[in-house]
């Protein structure tokens, strides 16, 4: 008769009791599995977005991340061509690459110069063919479709733009974007900025000439080049995307990377901010981030493969880049932290007071084994044993049922729609492949229970043998 | 030699305020193999020296050998040990752990003292077809009668051989003829096993089997009766 086995006697005496503290475990285990699941949901949501959007890590010019968004062009990495060429055949970094591809960035003024209003925006040029392999990576299987860029098979000069930037551009209609009311009257002025002045709206008639036939969605693009002068590039309007975000909404406008550059750098050597590199997986960073570190310091003695030493470039993780995704995980860890600790506390003092109460009723019966000779430090065995045992009961129960309640949510079509999302997402809860929170979940609780046991326990032990065999 | 040897043994109780003597300077050895009653009126004391003599409560003052050890001497964990090896009991109200079937309430103390499996199966058979209970092996103490029940805390209380075998007025609970028919039994098995058993009872019929009487008043014996002969050397 070992200790579990006697244990699990002792529990079976009293089975109300039992089950009813189990009960509290489960629902304990349960809530706190259920909302781990739907955090890391969250979390791995998020970090799909992002890796979606930006990569895994970026290449950028020293200082561009804190210093460049000004000037972007003052920031240009030159020959970005080779450094992708020597990142796709790095014999270390290669097998963990799955998509590398240049982005430039640029800061500029949208003008639809035929209904006289304009607005600053954000510009960003990109490679379509990378763009739309960045968003096949979809490492922990969500059931979302990979979107395909609007961009894809467009002409050269087509461009995306926020809602935002089409409704202050009155491209609304001809862009047929949905609830993009007109300004009122009286603030149409303040609202539609000022008018272009003479030398860029000449500029602008210039790139009119140009295209032939102007699209009701033609816009011109002012950006500064870079040597500082001012140059505009035409643009049609291809689609007005909701971005989920206002300040996104009212100023991204997605170009091809050679429009953009031609736009920049005009018949110098084309340049990009940033070399995005998009991992198989997120575990591999710090090895791709160390293998960069290297490639970046210098070549190295025998390497086969040339390195960037001398290359002003810095790398920075899609976390960095995107500090929102660190706050929105912080903030579900702080309440996943808080849930647990509320749902710890209930199950110390119910499994405390079922210990207890189990003390009281067996006074006599520790009396007569401390009697027979069973050490104190069997006493506490005994009753910590029952609690451990209790613990791990409730755990299994409480993963059992969260499993079960995960897989009902998952598959009740139910959606939700994340913050900065557009579309609405299923709601899922993942609990099924999370085996270390289930771990965790569940060693924890077992740990609570026990040390719930170990006072009574004590209690029990430190009886003494007389007093005991006299308790009625 | 003296199977437990008591010197001016004193025990007290606080009852609130107040101090209660319970016993006062027992001087007094118990023969070896020997059926011994410790036998007086309610609150005379005879518990609480049965309580000292079995390890279970320490004295206030004086020396207590058991089996030749100053068990005074001992720390907690030393003296359970010497309990699990040394000293049997049988209790009033059989104190039976109720999740235990009754082999498995006779084998738990050899299991506090390392015996192997082995043994243990032997040794608890040999002591349930001893004690009449081959047949009720499997049954849980709720299912046994009250004198069943005490014939299986006989049993443990003889499963490690021990030296000493302590009885709290282990009849009181039963009817007249069970309580006969288990006096029987103890006393059989103390011949048979030779071992020393050390009762308390005001029951005249456990006082009419003693070897060795010791008669107890308030706290202080007042009298010892041998009705025995030492053993031939």
């Amino acid at each position: 008769m070992n200790a579990f086995s006697l244990a699990l006697r002792n529990l079976l005496r009293n089975r109300r009791r039992s089950l009813t503290t189990l009960l509290a475990m489960l629902i304990g285990v349960s809530a706190i599995l259920l909302f781990g699941g739907y955090s890391r949901n969250i979390d791995l949501g998020l970090e799909t977005g992002f890796v979606r959007g930006s990569g895994h890590l970026q290449l950028q010019h020293r200082d561009y991340f804190l210093y460049g968004t000004g000037n972007p062009a003052a920031y240009g990495i030159a020959d970005y061509a080779r450094i992708i060429d020597v990142l796709e055949r790095d014999p270390v970094l290669a097998p963990m690459l799955t998509v590398v591809t240049p982005r430039l960035s640029l800061g500029g003024i949208a003008g639809n110069f035929t209904a006289g209003v304009s607005r600053t925006v954000f510009g960003e040029g990109v490679d379509v063919a990378g763009q739309n392999a960045l968003q096949q990576w979809n490492d922990y299987g969500f059931p979302v479709a990979a979107q395909t860029s609007p961009l894809t098979g467009s002409a050269p000069d087509a461009a995306v733009i926020g809602t935002g930037v089409a409704r202050v551009l009155q491209l609304c209609e001809a862009l047929q974007v949905k609830n993009c009311p007109a300004a009122q009257a009286t603030a149409h002025d303040a609202a539609l900025g000022a008018a272009a002045p003479d030398d860029i709206a000449a500029l602008s008639a210039q790139e009119a000439g140009q295209a032939g036939t102007q699209s009701p969605t033609r816009i011109e693009l002012l950006a500064a080049n870079a040597h500082g002068a001012p140059n505009v590039a035409g643009l049609t309007v291809i689609k007005a995307e909701a971005m989920g975000v206002k300040e996104l909404d009212d100023m991204a406008v997605t170009l091809h990377l050679r429009q953009a550059q031609q736009l920049v750098y005009g018949q110098d050597a084309p340049k990009v901010t940033a070399i995005v590199l998009q991992l198989r997986h997120s575990s591999q960073m710090p090895a791709a981030k160390a293998r960069l570190a290297e490639l970046l310091a210098g070549p190295q003695a025998g390497a086969k493969t040339p390195a960037l030493g001398g290359t002003p470039l810095e790398v920075h993780d899609f976390a960095t880049l995107n500090p929102q995704y660190g706050q929105i995980t912080g903030m579900f860890a702080a309440i996943l932290g808080f849930i647990a600790i509320l749902i710890g506390g209930i199950v110390l003092f119910t499994v405390s007071n079922t210990m207890s109460m189990a003390v009281v009723e067996r006074t006599v019966e520790i009396g007569t084994l401390r009697a027979l000779g069973l050490r104190r430090g069997g006493i506490r065995r005994l009753f910590v044993c029952e609690g451990l045992l209790l613990g791990a009961l409730g755990a299994a129960l409480g993963v059992l049922v969260a499993l079960g309640l995960a897989w009902v949510i998952n598959h009740s079509g139910l959606t939700w729609l994340p913050p900065g999302n557009v579309d609405p997402v299923p709601l899922t809860v993942r609990v099924w492949g999370e085996p270390a929170m289930i771990l965790k979940t569940a060693i924890g609780l077992m740990l609570v229970a026990a040390l719930s046991a170990w006072w009574p326990a004590r209690r029990a032990a430190r009886l003494a043998i007389v007093d005991a065999l006299r308790h009625v | 030699m003296s199977s437990v040897s008591l010197q001016q043994l004193s025990k007290h109780y606080r009852l609130g305020s107040v101090d209660v003597p319970a016993l006062s300077g027992i001087d007094l050895d118990i023969r070896p193999e020997r059926f011994t009653v410790l036998s007086g009126p309610s609150g005379s004391g005879k518990t609480t020296l049965l309580n000292l003599i079995g390890c279970i409560d320490r004295p206030d003052s004086g020396t207590l050998t058991v089996a030749g050890v100053n068990v005074l001497a001992l720390k907690d964990d030393a003296l359970a040990d010497f309990r699990a090896r040394h000293i049997g009991f049988i209790f009033q109200n059989f104190n039976l752990i109720p999740v235990l079937t009754a082999f498995e309430n006779i084998e738990y103390p050899l299991q506090l003292t390392g015996v192997a499996a082995a043994e243990r199966k032997r040794r608890v058979n040999e002591l349930l077809a001893a004690v009449g209970l081959a047949d009720r092996a499997k049954n849980l103490p709720g299912q046994l009668s009250g004198g069943q029940r005490q014939r299986v805390a006989i049993a443990r209380a003889l499963a490690t051989n021990p030296a000493l075998v302590m009885a709290d007025e282990p009849t009181a609970n039963l009817d007249s003829h069970t309580g006969a028919a288990i006096l029987e039994l103890m006393r059989n098995l103390q011949r048979e096993r030779r071992m020393s058993f050390v009762f308390s009872s005001h029951d005249p019929n456990v006082l009419a089997m003693a070897d060795d009487a010791v008669f107890i008043r308030d706290g202080r014996i007042t009298a010892t009766e041998q009705r025995t002969p030492e053993p031939a050397a």
